[in-house]
């Protein structure tokens, strides 16, 4: 590899100088789709609030391309879990994503979708969207300003632009043991029923500090 | 059934017209609309049964956001509750803080001071302004006004937000309130701020009804639409301003005056249709008698303390006993109940939410109606999902 001419940094932007812009199929497309993030138009609660304020004049996420909030999931690239999910509502959660086409993101917006927030106590609360499906970026804050959810959606789509298409470091949904679907829970009899997806979450294993 | 006047089939009644017609005449058609629908305001699903397009059954279905309020609630401390309570009604906590106070302090029998109490009744004209506006955005998105209407109300939603966020900490959770007073005290600025928003109200509010309250369009799709006759409402226990749009005059500022609004000069708008488009303008004339009473607030506020000092703060233990709190809060009455047994926890936290009683009527308003109706009756009934389902 070490003899292959590199173009480096400089070459570049020399190049860029005189007006030929050189660039690879990886990075337009990459920085194509991470300047039209479509998210998905669904509230759960308090968090979606500050969504939609965060989608008005003052914050405008229009800016960063992603004001199109589209109704149905098939027409959707990023899921915003915005607020609690219950035990009620996570089969329903689990099923609009697996209806969402691929390459797709997800946002735990909200201490609730992180980890239930205040309401983790509850018997109804579920825990944390992570144990159903696979969240990219995490926005604490209850609710997070509509400043961070502008935060999160410009981390997410610095994650995008990082993406390979190619190589042993493609992202989850190009992965041949990438599961089309994840599984839906059911509203059991106590609880949900697999009260967890295995694949992608497990519980933390506790930290005990040796004992001296 | 084709020959009635009423069918919309009749000037076309030909053989094969009718053919068709008694072919497909009475096959129901069942939608389920939610939890995730654009205009059901969270996650709220209706069964509806259709006849063509028309609602011949509607069942709501809740409890998707069942977040245990008053479980939790019976675990925690009387103030511990508090935060609680704004995640109620998410548009209104400064309102949820006030009555669930209220109650505490009914339960405790602590005395407000003045100040605090002028402080209460700015803050909670305030969040009427703030819900109120954001319904009236929100209505017009349901009726298909995507996105402009939403845009002017959230302008000016956002300049109450500051208010609190400068006061409390907080945009939407603003856990303000305490046992006895208030926690923070507003500086000089504040109170200019706030003057500045209350004069600038009006205009906005001329320039809102500019625009829609006149609009063809918007009186072709309310008018008549949605119609909740008083006997019904009253019997139903509907509250708010969806009680005062069938022309009932009850309201809980005048009814049973809280705080100090027995101070202040306002009237009570009343309609009386009942319909989609009273329920609207209901509460467009309230957010003008609502910066009168901030006008009068503002000016009247007395100096002193916000917070009486012998409220007791650390292990606050009520003797045994039960209280019930309400106020007039910008969707209907709110009220908690609750139930001391002497300890540091209440025996029984129970909520009153004004939208989860205001949501029962919706079957009864959307028969008849098409399923387009059905949504913008829904969206002036003004309920927030976390209320309903607690």
């Amino acid at each position: 590899m070490s003899d292959t001419p590199v173009i480096t940094r400089q070459d570049r932007d020399e190049l860029r100088r005189q007006g030929i812009l050189l660039t690879s199929i990886e990075e337009v497309y990459n920085w194509g789709r991470s300047r039209s993030v479509w998210p998905l138009q669904f509230g759960l609660a308090c968090c979606a609030i500050e969504m939609i304020a965060a989608s008005m004049a003052r914050f405008d996420i229009a800016r960063f391309g992603s004001e199109v909030f589209r109704p149905s999931p098939r027409q959707a690239d990023l899921l915003i879990v915005s607020g609690t999910v219950t035990k009620k509502m996570a089969p329903q959660v689990v099923r609009l994503w697996n209806q969402m086409p691929e390459p797709k993101y997800c946002i735990a917006m909200g201490a609730c979708a992180i980890s239930g927030g205040p309401f983790k106590q509850g018997y109804n609360v579920l825990k944390g969207i992570d144990r159903f499906i696979p969240v990219d970026i995490y926005i604490p804050g209850c609710p997070p300003r509509p400043e961070a959810l502008l935060h999160g959606l410009m981390e997410l789509q610095k994650k995008m632009r990082g993406e390979k298409l190619t190589g042993p470091d493609v992202p989850r949904n190009k992965q041949p043991d990438n599961p089309c679907e994840y599984p839906v829970p059911e509203f059991g009899a106590h609880d949900l029923e697999p009260a967890k997806n295995p694949d992608i979450w497990q519980p933390p294993a506790p930290v005990r500090p040796d004992k001296p | 059934m084709i020959e009635s006047p009423s069918s919309p089939l009749a000037p076309l009644a030909g053989a094969h017209v009718r053919a068709v017609h008694d072919a497909f005449h009475g096959d129901l058609l069942e939608v389920s609309m939610g939890p995730h629908h654009p205009s059901t305001h969270g996650v709220f699903r209706m069964m509806v049964t259709l006849d063509g397009e028309t609602v011949v059954k509607l069942k709501p279905v809740f409890g998707y956001l069942h977040r245990n309020h008053e479980k939790l609630g019976e675990n925690t401390t009387y103030l511990g509750s508090m935060p609680y309570t704004d995640r109620l009604d998410y548009f209104c906590s400064m309102t949820n803080n006030w009555a669930y106070a209220l109650a505490v302090e009914k339960l405790a029998g602590q005395a407000v001071p003045d100040r605090a109490e002028y402080l209460r009744v700015i803050l909670a004209e305030l969040t009427r302004l703030l819900n109120h506006t954001c319904l009236a955005g929100f209505l017009l998105q349901d009726a298909g006004a995507s996105g402009t209407p939403l845009m002017y109300a959230f302008r000016e939603r956002e300049k109450i937000l500051d208010l609190f966020e400068s006061l409390s900490g907080s945009r939407m959770m603003c856990n303000y309130q305490r046992f006895g007073g208030c926690r923070v005290d507003p500086t000089p600025a504040w109170f200019d701020a706030a003057r500045r928003v209350t004069e600038e109200y009006p205009r906005f509010l001329d320039e809102y009804e500019a625009l829609i309250t006149g609009n063809e369009i918007l009186m072709a799709r309310t008018q008549g639409v949605g119609r909740l006759s008083a006997a019904l409402a009253v019997s139903a226990g509907i509250t708010g301003p969806m009680l005062r749009a069938c022309g009932v005059d009850y309201d809980l500022r005048k009814a049973e005056p809280y705080g100090f609004y027995s101070r202040f000069e306002f009237r009570v708008p009343l309609g009386d249709h009942g319909d989609t488009y009273d329920r609207y303008m209901i509460r467009i004339l309230e957010m003008r008698e609502s910066v009168k009473i901030l006008q009068q607030a503002l000016r009247d506020i007395p100096a002193g303390p916000i917070f009486d000092s012998k409220a007791k703060i650390r292990a606050f233990r009520p003797k045994a006993g039960e209280a019930y709190g309400r106020i007039e809060g910008p969707k209907g009455e709110i009220g908690f109940y609750l139930i001391s047994d002497g300890t540091g926890n209440p025996y029984r936290y129970r909520i009153r939410p004004p939208s989860f009683v205001n949501l029962t009527v919706l079957e009864d308003m959307c028969l008849g109606h098409t399923i387009a109706d059905a949504v913008i009756i829904l969206g002036s009934i003004d309920i927030v999902l976390g209320e309903v389902d607690r």
